[in-house]
This record gives C-alpha cells, sequence and structure tokens, in this order.
C-alpha cells in the first residue's frame, strides 16, 4: 500500500468519527429532552411555536439564499456582498420611508400602501447598490482567477456595512409595525403572530413569482442559458453582461423584500444586520443546493427550523447551559457540515463538488 | 463627432468625482478628518478628499493621445471640475430646503456645511467651492500637457508635502526633544506644517526628484555597475546593518505612545506573516484564522493568570510554548475536515469555524472556564531574571523577536522544498497532486505553520495587555490581516511588513481614521485588486506570473491581429 493511500484511510477515519459524533450527541440530546425529561419541559403549542418561528424565519434565509445561489448559477462565485444588499435596502427604507409614514399616521391608516412603498424604496435601494457593485468590483474580473472576486467581494461587503453606518449612524433603527400586524391571529383554532404570516405569504408569493419569471419569460430563458454556457449563449444573441446585471437585479430585489420583512419581525434595523444573515443565507443555499432555486428555498425553511428547534431539542437535552446562544453554533456547524459532507447539497447537481 | 464624444466623458467622469465627493460628505469623512489640518490655515484633510476629486476628475476628463487642442483639454478639465462641485452644492440647498434632514442623514450637520461652504453664505460659499473645483478641474487637465520631464518631479514634490503635512504630529513628537523650540514653531503650525514649510518641502522634493531624475539616478546605477562584486556585498551589508541598529534603536527615538503603535503593527506583522503562508504561499483563503489568535492568547492567559480562572500559574515563557503549540494543534485538526475543500468554499468554512469560536467564547456554557465576556484579568508578565516586561518598551523587543523568527521560518521554508511546493499547489491542485506533492501533509504544513505564528502573537498580545476579552477577537482581525497581506502583496515577505505599515500603522496614528477604517480597507482591497493584484511591494515570482499572463494575453491578441489583417 502507498504512503497516499494511507492518509487517504486517515482522513476517512477522522471525517467518519466526526459525522458519528455529530449524529450520536444529536440523537442522545433528543432522546434525552424527550424522554428522559433533562432541562425544561415544554408543552405542544411552545412546541409549535418553535416550529412556526423557525418557519419564518426560515422564509426569510430563504429569500435571500435566492440571491446567493442565482448569482452562483451565473457565475459561479459566492457573492459576498449579499448579505450587505439586504441590509442597505433595510436601512434606506426604514430611515428615508417607514420612519415618515409611520410619524405622519399614514401608516396606520394604510397599511398595505405603506408597507408597499416601503417594500419598493427597499427594492430599489437594494437593486441600485447591487449593481453598482457588480459594475465595479465583478465585472472588470470576470477573466481572474476564482479567489479575486471573492477578495472584491468581502471588500464589497465590508464597504457597504460601514457606508450606512456613516450615512445613517451606528445606532439601532427601529422599523414601524403597522398596528394591525401587532398582536395574534387565530387561523384554524392556533394562534400565530401576525407579522409571522405576513412573512410566509410573502414568501410564498415571491417565490411562485421567481420561478414564473424564470420559466416562462425571454430573461428567465436567457438566464438560464448564461448559467449553462456564457460563451455559447452569447453566440445566441445574448446580452450576457445585461443578463449577468439582471440577475444580481433579482436576488437584490428579493433582497430587498426580505430587508422589510425583517424589519416587521424583528422592529428594528442595523447597519450590521446583513452580516450573519447573508452568512446563514449562504448556508441555506448551499445547503438546499447552491445554483438551484427549490433548493435555496428548502435549505432556507431547513435551516430556520433547525435553528429554532434545536436549542430546546437537542442541545438542552445535552445539558449544556445557556442552550438558546448556542443558536448561532447550530448554524455554522451545519455550514461546516453540508460543505464537508455534501456540497452538492440537498437536491443540488453534482457540478457543485467540481467547482468547490 | 469625436469632439463631443470627449465632452461626454467629461461630464461623465465630473458627475462621478461630485457623487463621490458628496458621498465622502454625507457619511461624514470630510468633517471628521477636517481637524487634521495638513498646511495650518490653508488644507485641511477633509478639504483634501473634496479637492482631490476634482483634480482627479480634470486629469481623467479628456482621452489622453487623441490630439485635443489645449482650449478644448482646459474646457474639459473646467466642465469636469465644475460638475464635480455640483451635488455637492446641491447638498447645501438640500440642509435649507430640509432642515430635518439630520434626523435621517446623521452626518450631514452643520459643521459640514460649514466646511463645504467656508464659513460662508450659502450662496457666497456655493460659488467659492465652484471656483475652486472648476480652477482644480482646469489644473488637473492641463498636468497631462506637461512635459515628461516636469510631471514627475511635481507629482514627487506633492506628494511629499502631503505626506508631511499628514505626519506633522508624529513628526513633531520625534524631533520635539532634539531641535530648538523656535525652528519647531517655525516649521510647524497647531496641527499641521505652515504655509512655509509647505512651499519649502515642495521646492526641495521637486528640485530633488528633477535632479535624481536628471543626473543621480544615472549616476549611481553607473557607480553601482562599475562596482566590484566584493564592495558591493559589503555596500549591502553596511545598509543592513545600519537597517538592523536603525530598528533596534526605534523605541528610543520614538517615545512610549509610538512604540505602543508599533507594537500593535508587529502584532499585525506577526499575524500577517502566518496568514501569507496559508493564504500567499499555499493559496488557501483563510477567513477565520483570528480563532488561532483567540487560542493563543487564551492558553496563555489561563496558564499564566493570578485571577481565580488560572490553571497551572506558569511563567510567561513556560506557558509560550504551550500557546503556540495549540494553537498549532487546532490549525492541524481545523485543517483536516478541509483538506478536500477549494477556493471560496474553503473560505467561509473558516470563516465558519472563526464564528463557532467566537459565539463559543462569549456563550455561558465556557464562562467558568474561559470567563465569558468578562475575559481573564491579571495575566502574567514575562519576566528575565528579575527584570520584568512592562513598558511597551520592552514588548517592542519581544515582538520584534517574535517577527524575526517568523520572517526567517518563512523565508527558509519559501526556498524550501515545503514552500515550492505550497506554491504549485496554489497554481493547480490538481497538477500540483499528478507531480507527486502530498497535498494532505502539504497543506496541513500550512494550516500549521500559520496556525503557530498567530499563536504565538496571541500569547504575546495576552502578556502585553495583561488582560483579554473576547471582543478583541472578531472577524475584523482576521479581515485587517487578509486586508494588509492583499494589499502588501500576496506571498511576498516586505509586503507584509508594508502593508502592516500602511493597513495598520497610520490609523493607529491618524485616529479620525478609526471610524471609516472598514470602509477605507474595503475599498482598497477592491481597488488592489482592480489596479495592482500583486499589491503594494509584490513578490518577484507573483509579478512575473501576473505580467507574463498579460504579456501573453498582448502577445495572443497581436498574434489574431496579424492573422486577421493576414486574411
Amino acid at each position: 500500500m502507498s504512503p497516499r493511500f494511507k492518509e487517504i484511510d486517515f482522513i476517512g477515519v477522522f471525517l467518519w468519527l466526526f459525522r458519528a459524533v455529530i449524529i450520536v450527541l444529536v440523537i442522545y440530546g433528543t432522546v434525552a429532552k424527550l424522554f428522559l425529561g433533562v432541562g425544561n419541559t415544554y408543552s405542544a403549542s411552545t412546541w409549535l411555536d418553535f416550529f412556526i418561528s423557525g418557519l419564518s424565519q426560515g422564509s426569510l434565509y430563504a429569500l435571500i439564499a435566492l440571491g446567493y445561489t442565482m448569482v452562483y448559477g451565473v457565475l459561479f462565485m459566492i457573492n459576498f456582498a449579499h448579505g450587505e444588499f439586504f441590509m442597505s435596502g433595510a436601512v434606506t427604507s426604514t430611515v428615508l420611508v417607514a420612519t415618515y409614514l409611520s410619524a405622519s399616521g399614514f401608516l396606520d391608516s394604510n397599511p398595505l400602501l405603506g408597507l408597499l412603498l416601503i417594500t419598493a424604496v427597499s427594492i430599489l435601494t437594494a437593486i441600485g447598490i447591487s449593481l453598482l457593485t457588480e459594475r465595479i468590483a465583478y465585472r472588470p474580473l470576470r477573466r481572474a482567477p476564482r479567489l479575486v472576486p471573492l477578495i472584491t467581494a468581502i471588500g464589497a461587503s465590508f464597504f457597504w456595512q460601514y457606508f450606512f453606518r456613516g450615512l445613517f449612524g451606528s445606532a439601532l433603527i427601529p422599523f414601524p409595525v403597522p398596528a394591525v400586524l401587532q398582536g395574534r391571529i387565530s387561523i384554524f383554532g392556533l394562534e400565530f403572530l401576525r407579522t409571522r404570516v405576513v412573512v410566509m405569504a410573502t414568501t410564498v408569493l415571491a417565490l411562485i413569482f421567481l420561478s414564473l419569471f424564470i420559466q416562462r419569460t425571454k430573461t428567465g430563458k436567457a438566464i438560464r442559458a448564461v448559467a449553462e454556457d456564457k460563451d455559447v449563449a452569447a453566440l445566441m444573441g445574448i446580452n450576457v453582461d445585461r443578463t449577468i446585471s439582471i440577475t444580481f437585479a433579482i436576488g437584490a430585489s428579493m433582497a430587498g423584500i426580505a430587508g422589510v420583512l425583517w424589519g416587521l419581525v424583528f422592529r428594528q434595523v442595523h447597519f450590521y444586520m446583513g452580516f450573519v444573515p447573508g452568512i446563514k443565507a449562504f448556508t441555506a443555499a448551499v445547503f438546499g443546493g447552491i445554483g438551484s432555486i427549490p433548493g435555496a428555498a428548502l435549505g432556507g425553511l431547513l435551516l430556520g427550523v433547525i435553528e429554532a428547534v434545536g436549542p430546546p431539542l437537542f442541545l438542552e437535552g445535552l445539558g449544556l447551559t445557556g442552550a438558546h446562544q448556542l443558536k448561532d453554533v447550530i448554524a455554522f456547524t451545519m455550514l461546516v457540515l453540508v460543505l464537508i459532507f455534501r456540497p452538492q447539497g440537498l437536491i443540488g447537481e453534482k457540478l457543485a463538488e467540481k467547482k468547490a | 463627432m469625436t469632439q463631443t464624444a470627449n465632452f461626454g466623458k467629461a461630464v461623465r467622469i465630473g458627475l462621478i468625482a461630485g457623487v463621490v465627493a458628496l458621498s465622502v460628505s454625507a457619511i461624514g469623512m470630510v468633517q471628521s478628518f477636517d481637524v487634521r489640518d495638513i498646511i495650518t490655515g490653508v488644507l485641511t484633510l477633509g478639504q483634501l478628499l473634496l479637492f482631490g476629486a476634482a483634480l482627479l476628475a480634470g486629469y481623467f476628463s479628456w482621452q489622453k493621445g487623441e490630439g485635443v487642442a489645449p482650449l478644448g483639454v482646459v474646457l474639459r478639465g473646467l466642465t469636469a471640475g465644475l460638475l464635480t462641485a455640483v451635488p455637492v452644492i446641491a447638498l447645501i440647498f438640500l440642509t435649507i430646503a430640509w432642515p430635518g434632514i439630520r434626523t435621517s442623514f446623521v452626518n450631514v450637520s452643520p459643521a459640514l456645511i460649514e466646511i463645504l461652504t467656508f464659513g460662508q453664505e450659502p450662496v457666497t460659499g456655493s460659488l467659492i467651492l465652484l471656483a475652486v473645483m472648476g480652477v482644480l478641474g482646469v489644473l488637473g487637465a492641463a498636468f497631462d500637457m506637461l512635459p515628461q520631464r516636469i510631471q514627475k518631479p511635481l507629482l514627487y514634490g506633492l506628494l511629499w508635502t502631503l505626506c508631511i503635512g499628514l505626519l506633522s504630529e508624529i513628526l513633531l513628537l520625534i524631533l520635539r526633544p532634539y531641535a530648538p523650540r523656535g525652528l519647531l514653531s517655525f516649521l510647524f503650525g497647531a496641527k499641521g506644517i505652515t504655509p512655509v514649510t509647505a512651499v519649502l518641502i515642495f521646492i526641495l522634493a521637486t528640485v530633488g526628484s528633477a535632479w535624481w531624475a536628471a543626473q543621480g539616478q544615472g549616476a549611481m546605477q553607473q557607480r553601482r555597475a562599475t562596482m566590484s562584486p566584493s564592495t558591493a556585498t559589503q555596500l549591502r551589508r553596511l545598509n543592513i546593518g545600519l537597517l538592523i541598529i536603525f530598528i533596534l534603536m526605534l523605541p528610543i527615538i520614538m517615545g512610549t505612545y509610538l512604540t505602543e503603535v508599533a507594537n500593535i503593527v508587529g502584532t499585525f506583522i506577526l499575524m500577517g506573516l502566518g496568514l501569507n503562508i496559508v493564504v500567499g504561499f499555499a493559496g488557501l483563503l483563510d477567513l477565520g484564522y483570528v480563532a488561532f489568535f483567540a487560542i493563543g492568547a487564551y492558553v496563555m492567559g489561563l496558564l499564566t493568570t493570578e485571577g481565580h480562572l488560572g490553571i497551572g500559574g506558569l511563567s510567561f515563557w513556560t506557558a509560550l510554548p504551550f500557546s503556540v503549540l495549540a494553537a498549532t494543534t487546532a490549525g492541524i485538526i481545523l485543517g483536516i475536515p478541509v483538506l478536500r475543500m477549494r477556493g471560496d468554499y474553503l473560505a467561509i468554512v473558516t470563516l465558519g469555524f472563526g464564528e463557532i469560536i467566537r459565539v463559543l467564547v462569549v456563550s455561558d456554557l465556557l464562562k467558568p472556564y474561559i470567563g465569558g465576556a468578562q475575559g481573564i484579568l491579571q495575566i502574567g508578565r514575562p519576566q528575565i531574571g528579575s527584570f520584568v516586561f512592562v513598558q511597551p518598551q520592552h514588548f517592542y523587543y519581544l515582538i520584534l523577536a517574535g517577527c524575526l523568527l517568523a520572517a526567517f521560518v518563512s523565508w527558509r521554508f519559501r526556498d524550501a522544498r515545503l514552500g515550492r511546493q505550497w506554491m504549485a499547489l496554489r497554481e493547480d491542485e490538481d497538477v500540483a497532486e499528478a507531480m507527486g506533492i502530498r497535498l494532505v501533509s502539504t497543506k496541513l504544513m500550512a494550516f500549521a505553520t500559520g496556525a503557530a505564528f498567530s499563536g504565538l502573537a496571541g500569547a504575546i498580545f495576552a502578556a502585553r495587555l495583561s488582560s483579554i476579552f473576547p471582543h478583541s477577537f472578531n472577524l475584523l482581525i482576521s479581515i485587517n490581516v487578509l486586508s494588509l497581506i492583499i494589499v502588501g502583496g500576496l506571498g511576498s515577505l516586505p509586503g507584509v511588513v508594508v502593508g502592516a505599515l500602511v493597513l495598520v500603522g497610520l490609523p493607529e496614528l491618524l485616529r479620525e481614521f478609526a471610524e471609516y477604517r472598514m470602509l477605507l480597507y474595503g475599498a482598497l482591497l477592491i481597488v488592489t485588486m482592480l489596479l495592482r493584484p500583486e499589491g503594494l511591494w509584490p513578490s518577484p515570482i507573483r509579478r512575473r506570473e501576473l505580467h507574463e499572463a498579460e504579456e501573453m494575453a498582448h502577445r495572443h491578441d497581436d498574434e489574431l491581429e496579424e492573422a486577421s489583417s493576414l486574411a
């Protein structure tokens, strides 16, 4: 046996051990929680609440993840700055529109129109920022080695974060929630927070709209063609640069919608709010299979649910103190595990592995 | 036809510059940089930002080598300069039309408007601004019509004046003990150089560089060419010797404050040397690098602290190997799972690792062991015999020793078989593997060495501050280190030093930068990648590679043209 084979075995064994330890921990924690009664006990409706809040959080991840997945589909690059598109829309629309609409009472008297207006501004800002970023930081580097656009993306991400910090200040900015959307609503005898219902409904609408756009329109076809093969697409008379810009704009508009929904759920926005959701949405995109739109949706929902149910379920079951603080650890561990063991994701193509 | 097209360019560039000027004003850069005078009473750093935009707009307002008539050049420069002023003037009048603007845009303050209008009424101030920017635009445009012979010295003269003006506070700090007070108050104003000094420096630098270009450089090269090899070696040794003496003397010249800054720069150099091995040599983009720094610091803290968290109560020197070892082990353990990953996925996974460690450190879970958000206090100071390291000057030598060790190791590794394996890996993993390079051990060596340097930096960091808190180990450190090695030049050892001086040293000295540091880093990363991907002080190999690719492309283009012309 050659030395190389031994090395592979050693690594393989290590990875298998890693996998086994995680699985054992999760199963042990769950069993301990549910059947041995370790830690607090929750009622069925509390569990349902965890699940619903996970779903609504997950739909936000899904909306942001669409941007990652679409850009990766056409350019094979991780648009590290995508979280900042989301932030820019949320922060700008809150400061320049929502605050004034709420102060004048318009938001409470006309909640639908007000929210539509806020969302429109959010989408437009996010699109503007995304097009600017694409034009300056990515387009000139189309033929550069793969690490180069990633580095400019990191640069763009920090640039926009601190740009908006300079513009609107570093304080937390409250997002006004219209009176109609405060409190709970009961559907089929179950209690839901109203904002969560709005989040899930909007996400479903946005997803349907997006898949129709990609499948039915000429532009959608062009995007798919560019994702398949840029050179051939160019030969077929498709303006590749324009199509890539449109892809960025669509991803950014989804992020803009997510920005307003995020404000509704968390009631505040902040210049740093794009970073962690950005990474988590990327996790969701990879989890579902990067490059695939249904994959991003599925990955987002799953990640949201695992993140919400995980800490009370198996982390508390393991007897860890302060389990709720470890929500992010679950998300990042999932990111690492998915990238190590299944880089093509749940429903992705095998292609991702080759590119990774 | 072409004439109008060129005016289109002037308009476009002018508007872009105007939007840039508007942005730097609106995000508060102009105002916070305005406290630093470059030339007392004449020019502040904040104004330089605005005026620089107009100057550059003028310079880029016309297509070089298209035979534009002098009048055309002036007109184009004027257009670009005036247009640069327009968005800024719009901002001035917006504040009048909408007095509540500050509740939305926090940095659009009365102080900013006062700077933009030169303290005059809005209308007068706007006219002055328009005039100044127009003139600057013309100057910028006219600059390229000067003969090459004059252009360069002028540029150098300008840059020297600005640099010395910018750093006048530090120069003053250094010179104060040595120079007579009268001379200093003649040369330096309250927070910058006096106009007389500025003129003097400008003339000196311009004439100096003109002379250098005309005479000095040639003479020097000639002398070097005729020198015998042994004299050349001796000269080089002498230079290196002088440099070493200078570096050793630095803390004595600089005083406590500047030494403290040098220590921060040194810590970043040490980390940069480590990350340079991982990213620069082996091409593995690691965004969780701060984790090893944190591990080094925490192990040092736990082993030497006299507080309740302490284990062992070791001395600094006994704990040091454990810190480095712990960081190295962590480097290998985190390295194994990511062995099969490349490029961007690797970057994201390492980022994830870094975040996991950060969340764990501040969580209640590990609080009984490592102190949670309260951190570790009373960390032991290094001690040799009865001599205890307390002053920044003492730590300077410790950090210097660490940097020299790391630089020596990097330099030897780079030229050894291992270093060449790393570079092969960076260029093409599959080909490297086919050439018989063992990917696993080579990659793990890179992770381990990089982590070891970072652990060393962390250990010294903990001892220097004698208390550590989790918030000192956030992602921004990783991004700082990454930015400095990229701006300095990936894979280049002097590049790390230059990068750290520019990206860490300058912002530490110019405190106004603090708030805009990450913004400028972000912009610098993009600009570096677009304009000078090899960095400020590139490694020779990388420069050759990058330019080879360019030349190849040119040659390819030429061949294509030839072929098409033949056909």
